[in-house]
């Protein structure tokens, strides 16, 4: 048999991925394929990962221009449109003013989620009180979708008297049991395994709650995330695994993260489990495919993983300038726009919402965030105080404070 | 000779080594195009090309993991961490790898690499970005633990580390880079360029790693410190109006114990301050073998003035921070201390 052979290359080089575009240079997203929307279709909810196998790699969207089209456009009734960008705009609202105040010395740090919006608020929207979600920084949408009080979230970003989590932790690293919010942790990776670990919690308690775990493309590189989909693929619990794509993290594009090869849904095939490409800008189409997973993990057919396509339009967090890294005008080149914008649009051709009203939600929630911001002052900021005690962080360390930490708190003097 | 602060001086290390050996490697989070979060590694890209200086997904298992396998071949590879907070993913490739290899294979493989990564607060961090892990590496066998306190250690801290034939923790005190950082942040913050230290040897610079060095000289007390600290212990001193002997450590394993012991045994009296918490902290292995080295010298007790056994506050972060007021209660305790009034 010819057994042909490769010839070997002179000397090896390293690979190492570089995005097409850097500042200066023209934005270009040719690369990034976006079939037409309502063209993917909808699988039944006891599919195979092996039967969904093109849906990793296409893109599920349903808004085509002011319709929504494709099989799944039956799954998002208009009120829960209407919910969803009220949501979203008190998102933006919120964002703005936490940007504003970090600016103002109120605080130290903020990360918002301009672009990102659809994703958290449409995939809260479609689970159940009592579903826990692991969420990174930038889901601030799934406290919003619920009407968590903004005065509480405030709080935290202010480090101020009234903040439940008592100075401790770094703004937007909110927790919130009651809302199916988990205390989240700056370290990247570590929760998307623990979110498979309460799914499996409530299997082995013969529970119907699910778990939804979040990350970034960019933190799918850590182990965590590969230990996540090991056990998820093994004990098939109740979980949503998303895979928020928003092609940067930090300065890296998602190539560094081996989305040059593979799409991030693609991963999944290589554990078993079922996994979709979404269009995040999209909200009917984040909404109808959360629904899908979350019906699939509460049949008990197992975790779903889904990559969410978007763009973080913002800068990283407050600490950095995107336009060292990617060219300015990037954000306008996305190829799946705004989905604030989308969704009004949307509602606006169905008749069920106007400019005049749009305007309007937009001054109210702004004022309501407004509100928030100006009682929360009144309870402190981090530059001007009242700040929560000293004596707090010695606190919660254990259950009960050990001797040794009574000696330390008293040496302090507090 | 030139005048740099820490950043400037981080850079112009691995640009001197990277320069004069292609073994030299440079690549973590963002360290490529964009030059590190802290830019340390700015400009590096553009001048030596990118399989040389190159950012890699964000797992800090594979970072360090890739350096062993890099140092192993024969290459010398400087990792950065982004911050010292997310080092734990590959705190086992460091211990039971990276520390180990040479021993266990009878020096038939050794891992010469740098893991560089920013320690220390007061940058209203939270407790993911200001912690001071030091002691976590100082415990396992076969690592070497250094931490600079000015730009010109920095740099020669750092050629060394790359020099060096076995794995070196180089920390950076990020409260550090753009100045002596004294602990009064309510002060404005004086910068690098009018400080002795400031001013940077050109070309191969190498301080050698293992040489305590002495920052200010006296009878009264020593105080053994590192990193920011000892920028503290110097405006404890100066505020005390004593004659102390700050003795900067620069480097923890290797530890140069004869400065320590010379010095303890001419003052009497010892204060040890890190940032770091207090149990199991590297202030413990100081503490005892000062006890074990100079006990018939003492005057008094030594005591430790440290970060709380607590995680880090956003909020409270000067209440943890062990600042210049802490230090001085501690001295003037140790100052004050005699065996008479003990009894
Ligand atoms: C374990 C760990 N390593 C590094 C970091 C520093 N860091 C914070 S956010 C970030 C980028 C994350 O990007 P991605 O996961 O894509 O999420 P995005 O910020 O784009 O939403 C990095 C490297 C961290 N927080 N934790």
């Amino acid at each position: 048999m010819d057994r042909r052979r490769i010839k070997p290359v002179e000397a090896l080089s390293l690979h190492v991925p570089e995005p097409l575009v850097r500042p200066g240079d023209k934005p270009d997203f040719s690369h990034v394929d976006i079939p037409e929307p309502g063209k993917a279709r909808r699988p039944p909810e006891n599919c195979t990962a092996m039967d969904i196998r093109d849906l990793a790699r296409g893109v599920v969207r349903v808004l085509d221009g002011n319709r929504a089209v494709g099989e799944w456009a039956q799954d998002t009734d208009l009120d829960t449109c209407v919910k969803g960008l009220r949501a979203m705009i008190k998102v933006r609202a919120y964002d703005e003013r936490m940007l504003l105040a970090q600016r103002q010395g109120k605080t130290s740090f903020y990360m918002q989620c301009k672009g990102e919006e659809a994703i958290a608020v449409g995939q809260r929207l479609a689970l159940q009180p009592g579903d826990m979600c692991f969420p990174t920084y930038r889901q601030q949408g799934l406290l919003i979708a619920q009407d968590y009080p903004l005065l509480e979230m405030i709080c935290q970003i202010f480090s101020n008297s009234h903040d439940t989590l008592r100075g401790r932790q770094l703004p937007v690293l909110y927790s919130s049991k009651e809302y199916g919010f988990f205390s989240l942790s700056g370290n990247l990776g570590t929760q998307f395994v623990q979110a498979v670990g309460w799914a499996m919690a409530s299997a082995i308690e013969g529970n119907d709650r699910i778990a939804s775990g979040w990350i970034g493309e960019g933190s799918t590189a850590e182990s965590d995330f590969h230990s996540a989909l090991v056990f998820a693929s093994v004990y098939k619990p109740p979980v949503i695994l998303n895979v928020v794509n928003n092609q940067w993290a930090i300065s890296s594009f998602q190539g560094v993260s081996g989305g040059e090869s593979i799409t991030f849904a693609e991963r999944a095939h290589g554990y078993g489990i079922p996994s979709l490409r979404v269009d995040g800008n999209d909200f009917l189409a984040v909404y109808a495919v959360s629904r899908w997973a979350e019906q699939r993990a509460r049949a008990n057919l197992g975790p779903t993983l889904i990559e969410w396509l978007t763009y973080r339009v913002g800068p990283h967090s407050t600490s950095d300038d995107p336009s060292q890294y990617r060219p300015k005008e990037e954000s306008e080149a996305w190829p799946l726009g705004h989905p604030i914008e989308r969704l009004k649009n949307y509602l606006i051709a169905q008749g069920r919402w106007s400019e005049e009203q749009h305007e309007q939600t937009v001054a109210e929630l702004q004022q309501e965030v407004l509100d928030a911001t100006r009682k929360a002052e009144t309870y402190g900021t981090l530059d001007d105080g009242p700040m929560p005690s000293a004596t707090d962080m010695f606190e919660g360390v254990y259950k009960e404070m050990p001797d040794h930490l009574k000696r330390q708190r008293q040496k302090l003097g507090v | 000779m030139a005048r740099m602060n820490m950043i400037e001086a981080i850079r112009d290390a691995m640009d001197t080594a990277m320069g004069v050996d292609k073994r030299v490697v440079v690549f973590g989070e963002d360290v490529g195009y964009y030059g590190g979060v802290f830019r340390c590694t700015q400009g590096l890209q553009k001048k030596y090309g990118k399989s040389r200086v190159f950012d890699t997904p964000i797992n800090e298992s594979g970072i360090i993991g890739v350096a062993i396998g890099m140092a192993a071949y024969g290459l010398r590879p400087v990792a950065e961490i982004q911050f010292a907070d997310y080092v734990y993913p590959g705190y086992d490739q460091i211990v039971s790898e990276a520390a180990r290899l040479r021993h266990r294979s009878a020096g038939d493989f050794s891992a010469p690499l740098v893991v560089r990564m920013p320690c220390g607060g007061g940058i209203h961090g939270g407790q993911t970005h200001s912690q001071s892990p030091e002691a976590l590496f100082t415990h396992v066998a076969g690592l070497k633990t250094v931490i600079p306190s000015n730009p010109s250690d920095a740099k020669g801290m750092l050629i060394a580390a790359i020099e060096d034939d076995d794995p070196v923790i180089y920390f950076e005190p990020k409260r550090l880079y753009n100045g002596p950082f004294d602990g009064h942040h309510d002060q404005p913050l004086t910068s690098w360029r009018n400080h002795p230290l400031g001013e940077v040897p050109d070309g191969h610079h190498r301080v050698a790693l293992g040489e305590a060095a002495l920052r200010s000289e006296g009878d009264d007390i020593t105080l053994l410190v590192y990193g920011t600290l000892v920028h503290v212990a110097l405006a404890a001193v100066r505020e005390l109006g004593i004659a102390a002997d700050v003795l900067d450590l620069r480097s923890l394993i290797p530890l140069d114990l004869e400065a320590i012991v010379r010095s303890v045994k001419k003052t009497g009296r010892c204060v040890i301050a890190h940032e770091a918490t207090l149990t199991s902290g590297f202030g413990a292995e100081l503490s005892a073998l000062v006890q074990e080295h100079c006990f018939w010298h003492l005057e008094a007790p030594i005591e430790r003035v440290t970060g709380w056994d607590t995680p880090y506050p956003h909020a409270q972060e000067w209440y943890y921070f062990p600042g210049p007021e802490r230090l001085k209660k501690a001295i003037r305790h140790v100052l004050d201390a005699t065996p008479a009034k003990q009894s």
